[in-house]
């Protein structure tokens, strides 16, 4: 009975799913700066409204503020091309920044985005932004590159909107929880399954290039670490030891895994290679050490240890040898992961009453609390460095959030169901 | 979820019928083993071979199966005792027999330290069973971390019932 109901419920799928995330601002103590998009040129057909997805995604960040379509109804025509542009009156309209464009439509369903930024109170062109997608699928992700673009000249901050993000949501259906890890375009939309079980699904982590997941299974009732290719939808079974295996991370060349297994006694991290599967392992303690996460530079591995009595962060060369311990305030801390540049470590901090994400300074040591509690977990950077995503308790079950690194601007992700475990993905295309 | 609770609180009530009917009056003196399980509640009245002793033909109840456990803590408390002692007389006399040693926590924390935690629970229960007598070839370890809780709520009364170890014979 037992049996029967702990075996074979994976199954990879690489179908569209039909959920969807919810995106909403929360909160940002930083004023949005106004900015017109105004409706692109665009032949009927086109797979997309490209103007009205890069307003979208410049509201979705908190530090713009779209001018509604319907509040440009004075220009008629609406400006294509630079001569059309009449800056008073945009300016009248409180506006800073003005964004105009055309779409070229090519054979084969792909198209041509040709767009021009400009500053109102300048009265003058900043940038030209050209983006192309190859086929209709491609268009949405062509008007993020768009508003990337507009977003890194106007705040010296690379986007996030051309990115993607993995999660699992977990959904009662008839009596059991059905765990879904998903793949979605980082507005929520283009949610493609990557694999689909009754028993949870773990600690998702993209390769460097992008191109692969790893993730912990529990088929049979016992973890095991996949590895698969989203787009194809190949996968291995890369690690099913006795006992735990837990935590992948990638090493950032991309040819180790730093995971958690447990066969040789207790939770200890070991260094994999992905091509002979040889296993060095970097911990040896009767504590319970676990989450690693590798520095940008490949040299370095942080983790939970609970060693000294409570979970605390350590570093360690990857090479081996003394682990250092990294943090001294709360009471707990759990789950480190490096920031794209090395410097930052993102944690979740336990002080006595709730969990919170902290992000630590790691030249420094010095702490800063970034999210509110008082169940959060799974902090996760966007390739940018610059905003951290992670999972809450929400009013109605598991949600995720975003908070920027200075703590400015939040947004709520929700689901239908619960959501949760999200891994953000390197800037690399999957 | 829900089938599993309903099955917990039937088993409590036959243990409660089977410990009634050889009530010695002292709670702690009903060795949990000699509890029926669901399938066998029919053999209660056969006499067992070794004069009234418990052959440990059947596992001990789904009620006397489970160890509980403190907040962020493996030590096992003094009332899990008799759990204990009821799974060691049943595996050391069926030498043969196997059981898979669930670890569970609550949900504060993260998963990935909480698998971690559950490994380290019943490995603790695994240890009392060894000194026990119990042989380790008849013990599977296994973790389930925060990922299978017994109630859903985020507040003790639930927490209290999802950090726990659950004996399962094989």
């Amino acid at each position: 009975m037992l049996r029967r109901l702990l075996t074979g419920c994976l199954l990879i799928a690489s179908l569209a799913a039909q959920a969807d995330l919810d995106i909403t601002v929360v909160g940002g103590s930083k004023r949005a700066q106004p900015i017109a998009v105004v409706p692109f040129q665009q032949a009927p057909g086109g797979a997309v409204d490209v103007a009205q997805i890069v307003a979208a995604d410049l509201d979705r960040s908190g530090q713009f503020l779209s001018l509604a379509r319907a509040d440009m109804k004075g220009f008629d025509p609406l400006p294509v091309t630079e001569p059309q542009v009449d800056y008073r009156t945009w300016r009248a309209l409180g506006q800073e920044a003005l964004v105009i464009g055309q779409v070229q439509i090519l054979p084969g369903g792909g198209a041509k985005t040709t767009a021009e930024l400009y500053d109102v109170f300048r009265t003058q062109k900043i940038m030209t932004i050209e983006a192309t997608a190859t086929r209709a699928t491609e268009w949405r992700s062509m008007a993020h590159k768009v508003a990337d673009q507009i977003y890194e000249k106007l705040t010296g901050t690379k986007g996030i909107f051309d990115t993607r993000i993995a999660y699992v949501t977990s959904i009662q259906t008839g009596g059991r929880r059905q765990f879904k890890l998903i793949w979605a375009d980082a507005d929520g939309e283009n949610p493609r399954e990557i694999a689909r079980s009754f028993e949870p699904l773990l600690s998702p982590s993209w390769s460097p290039d992008g191109r692969r997941i790893a993730y912990v299974t529990f088929e049979d009732g016992r973890s095991k670490i996949i590895i698969q290719t989203p787009a194809t939808g190949e996968y291995v079974t890369f690690l099913g030891e006795k006992g735990i295996n837990s935590a992948p991370s990638w090493t950032p060349d991309g040819t180790k895994l730093v995971v958690t297994l447990s066969f040789q006694k207790n939770a200890d991290i070991y260094v994999i290679d992905l091509a002979t599967k040889s296993r060095r392992r970097l911990t040896d303690s009767f504590a319970i050490d676990t989450s690693p996460t590798v520095s940008a530079d490949g040299r370095t591995v942080a983790f939970l240890s609970d060693r000294s009595g409570t979970a605390q962060i350590y570093t360690m060369s990857i090479d081996g040898g003394e682990a250092k311990r990294l943090t001294c305030e709360g009471r707990r801390n759990e789950q480190p992961r490096f920031s794209p540049d090395g410097k930052t470590l993102a944690l979740v901090n336990y002080n006595g009453s709730g969990y919170r994400i902290g992000l630590v300074d790691i030249a420094t040591g010095v702490m800063r609390l970034v999210s509110d509690g008082p169940l959060d977990e799974g902090p996760s950077f966007a390739p940018n460095g610059a905003v951290v995503i992670y999972t809450r308790q929400g009013s109605s079950g598991a949600e995720l959030a975003t908070v920027s690194t200075d703590g400015s601007i939040r947004q709520r992700l929700r689901h239908t169901g619960d959501v949760r475990e999200p891994a953000w993905a390197p800037y690399t295309k999957p | 979820m829900l089938n599993n609770k309903w099955f917990v609180c039937a088993t409590l009530a036959v243990a409660a019928i089977a410990t009634g009917c050889s009530s010695t009056g002292d709670k702690n003196a009903n060795a949990p083993a000699d509890a029926v399980s669901p399938t066998s509640t029919s053999q209660g009245g056969v006499a067992t071979s070794a004069g009234g002793k418990s052959t440990g033909a059947s596992t001990p109840a789904s009620a006397q199966s489970i160890v509980y456990f403190d907040f962020d803590s493996s030590d096992l408390k003094a009332e899990s005792k008799d759990v204990v002692a009821a799974w060691a007389r049943y595996l050391t006399a069926n030498p043969t027999s196997k059981a898979q040693l669930q670890g569970n926590t609550d949900e504060r924390g993260t998963r990935e330290y909480n698998l971690s935690l559950g490994e380290r629970r019943s490995a603790a229960v695994s240890a009392a069973l060894q000194s026990a007598g119990v042989s380790a070839s008849q013990l599977e370890l296994t973790s389930n971390g925060e990922e299978k809780p017994v109630a859903m709520g985020h507040d003790e009364a639930s927490w209290s019932q999802n950090r726990r170890v659950e004996i399962v014979g094989q």
